[in-house]
């Protein structure tokens, strides 16, 4: 059997476990983990400039391409600055594998330089985590981690590794399990059919149906599935934030995305449902609003793999554990041999109403939003990219009004291609995601849509982007404020903007932009929106910094009204309120 | 409502952390805990109790079923089950007291584990609600010092949780 160093096994098990591209960020304790990268040939790492960025890297290839995102740091601050990462990825359910160098062994516990308790610090936003011992335990901790991260509920998991274990010198065999027992670790898999049928009894019964999709479907890949039965059954579907792009964005039976921020039509047809399918949706508190005013006449059927996401907020009148795929498949299965069908004039009904609905106030039938003289508008700025990129760009965000924006107005038709931090909102999100996404898709069109509030919090991935040639697109819609706390500030605080304006702070990004190696392009007039926007997305080869002027007044609407408001209650405007 | 929460798990470093940090990260509470390894060296078995109502515990049930060190576990509490407890006290005891303890201590069934001439060591063992029951006939102005095991659990007939 052949013999290797631990740093020269865990390489080879991340070769054995498929791995071919690594984001991370040297330093003392991960050396001898880096010596092994540079003598191998398999497995393309890049350089990041923060461990923060190595982590939103891997996790925007983990979203675009399903597969499991690897980063690498090292002990101390290179494990800390990789929390924010993997919180982000935990709560969200992006399989993730952290590697992170520790001090030796027979140094922990005695405050050493660039020591932190890694395995503690990652504690509750991990799914799981393994502090290696020996050399000899690296195959199977890396098998066994690449596995609990991306089977079940995918999440983050953290291999920590002292650094006399990967010392060059003491060499083990190596031997790649094959295959792995887990006694304490059985992902759900099939639903089970008792109650399969009984929620596509109960879906049959519906007069007033929603189907609400999240995250889950685009992560266990049950987007197709969940199409087909939704217009085989002809009945609506909203999806969540995290869920845009499981059922697709422009087709007449989706009522737009649902929760603080979705559509009048999806939050109204929500709070009136009779029958509510949720796949793969968590029930958040940004989609709920005030649980017991929650969708007062629906029973509601839930569908996840993870039975801890179940009756955890909303009661499920009809739970099912298990995978997307597999229980849509079955219920698709069911729905072909039934000759039950749904009640059609019912449908009709539930139909015509939704569209009065989406007549009054909906997102898409019209123009929502006033415009302001040559002020450009920030969802135009949106529509516009998506007619210019056909729909068909991956877009990655950072949080605020920008991310609102792009997930109303960037109308998903497919999943994976919208790639935001929903659950834990980490501003600075957007552009190592992009680069994420890009590294795995070169030829593929990606836009991070951004703040001038949010990029700077990762800014220093432009370097990164320059590097490796990663050619993205940063759409800055800049309001020259951290608008969504303006927003707030300007609704529930009487306008008392504390700390969210920068009082001509701000870099001028173009020039920021062309240090880094990249173009810049300043957009101020809403007559020459379309033009530049057109030129600046031309450019394939390289990073363009579009930063758009827009109107610093406006708000994020629908806007679900707060505390104590039901799914229905929503501002649709600065003065009007439904 | 009371449950007593009985979990098998890997036998690993770290696993105990996850369990007591799942509590605090996630607003359970533990009244109290315990954990030693089984006859099976890789497993360990871990008591706790905790108050909450029929959906806390379903929560606490299913996040601790997530943890991936969590083998199996059983809400000893859903069926008839016996539940163990064991208490060491320190009490005064000099002059007429010493018959007066002597006698609660054997009508609690408890034993006295250690004398000094001001004294007893006492021993007792019960459900939890013996042991306070047996502390308030004490008196508090003669405990010195309390030391309680916290729950151990296991049910009647013949389930068994095991692997």
């Amino acid at each position: 059997m052949e013999l290797l160093s631990g740093g020269d096994m865990l390489v080879r098990a991340l070769q054995d476990e498929g791995v071919d591209l690594i984001f991370g960020y040297p330093g003392g304790s991960a050396l001898h983990i880096y010596d092994a990268i540079f003598r191998q040939k398999g497995i393309k790492h890049l350089l990041v400039r923060h461990e923060q960025g190595a982590t939103h890297s891997a996790d925007g290839y983990a979203r675009a391409t399903g597969k499991t995102g690897v980063v690498l740091v090292t002990s101390g601050p290179g494990a800390t600055n990789a929390i924010t990462g993997i919180a982000t990825a935990y709560m969200d359910s992006i399989p993730m594998v952290v590697i992170s160098g520790q001090v030796p062994s027979d140094k922990i516990g005695e405050d050493a330089f660039q020591e932190t308790d890694m395995v503690g610090c990652s504690r509750p936003i991990v799914k799981h985590s393994f502090l290696v011992k020996k050399a000899e335990d690296i195959p199977e901790v890396v098998k066994k981690a690449f596995y609990i991260a991306s089977t079940g509920r995918p999440g983050p998991v953290v291999i920590d590794i002292p650094k006399d274990v990967t010392n060059p010198v003491d060499r083990y065999p190596y031997k790649f399990p094959e295959k792995l027992r887990m006694r304490s670790y059985t992902p759900a898999g099939k639903g089970h059919t008792g109650q399969i049928r009984k929620a596509v009894a109960l879906l049959l019964s519906a007069k007033r149906p929603v189907i609400y999709a999240g995250g889950g479907v685009v992560q266990g890949d049950g987007s197709e599935l969940l199409t087909e039965l939704a217009q085989r059954l002809n009945y609506p579907v909203t999806n969540t934030l995290m869920g845009l792009g499981a059922y697709p964005g422009t087709d007449k039976r989706f009522l737009g995305m649902l929760g603080m921020h979705g559509t009048f039509e999806a939050n109204t047809a929500m709070h009136h449902a009779d029958v509510i399918l949720a796949v793969g949706a968590r029930f958040d508190d940004r989609v709920t609003n005030t649980p017991n005013k929650f969708c007062p006449g629906a029973k509601v059927i839930h569908i996840d793999v993870d039975p801890a996401s179940i009756s955890k907020t909303i009661t499920a009148d009809v739970p099912i554990v298990g995978t997307v795929q597999s229980v849509l498949n079955e219920m698709l299965e069911m729905l072909k041999a039934s000759t039950d069908m749904p009640d059609q004039s019912a449908i009709v009904d539930w139909w015509r109403q939704i569209d009065d609905w989406r007549e009054r106030h909906g997102l898409y039938t019209a123009p929502r939003y006033r415009t302001n003289g040559d002020m450009i508008m920030p969802q135009e700025v949106i529509s516009a990219v998506h007619e210019i990129t056909r729909g068909d760009a991956y877009v990655t965000s950072d949080v605020g009004q920008h991310q609102m924006f792009a997930a109303q107005y960037y109308r998903f038709d497919k999943p994976r291609r919208w790639i935001n931090s929903g659950g834990l909102g980490t501003m600075g999100f957007g552009l190592p995601a992009a680069l994420g996404v890009k590294a795995a898709y070169p030829d593929a069109e990606v836009v991070c849509v951004t703040g001038e509030g949010s990029i700077q919090m990762c800014i220093q991935e432009l370097s990164t982007a320059t590097q490796y040639n990663l050619p993205v697109k940063i759409l800055c819609l800049n309001n020259q404020a951290l608008g969504m706390v303006k927003q707030w500030q300007e609704m529930q605080y009487e306008g008392r903007l504390s700390n969210s304006v920068y009082e001509e702070s701000l870099p001028d990004f173009i020039k920021l932009a062309e240090a880094y190696g990249h173009l810049g392009m300043k957009i101020e007039h809403r007559d020459e929106l379309h033009g530049k926007l057109a030129e600046a997305f031309a450019i394939k080869d390289r990073t363009v910094f579009i930063d758009v002027y827009v109107d610093p007044t406006e708000h994020v609407y629908p806007m679900q009204v707060m505390p104590n408001g039901s799914m229905r209650d929503m501002w649709l405007s600065k003065t009007e309120r439904t | 409502m009371r449950r007593i929460i009985s979990v098998l798990m890997e036998n690993e470093p770290g696993a105990l952390s996850r369990v007591v940090g799942l509590f605090s990260q996630r607003g359970y509470n533990i009244e109290s805990l315990t954990v030693a390894p089984t006859e099976d060296a890789t497993l360990s078995r871990l008591t706790l109790t905790t108050i909450g109502d029929d959906h806390k515990i379903e929560q606490i049930t299913k996040n601790l079923n997530k943890l991936i060190d969590v083998v199996k576990l059983v809400d000893l509490t859903e069926g008839s089950h016996i539940e163990r407890e064991l208490l060491l006290v320190k009490v005064r005891a000099t002059g007429a007291q010493r018959d007066e303890v002597k006698r609660s201590v054997d009508i609690f069934r408890g034993q006295i584990v250690d004398v000094t001439s001001n004294m007893y060591t006492v021993q007792v063992s019960g459900t939890s609600e013996k042991l306070d029951a047996f502390l308030q006939a004490l008196g508090e102005h003669t405990i010195m010092e309390v030391v309680r095991s916290g729950v151990s659990g296991i049910a009647r007939g013949e389930k068994i949780l095991s692997v």
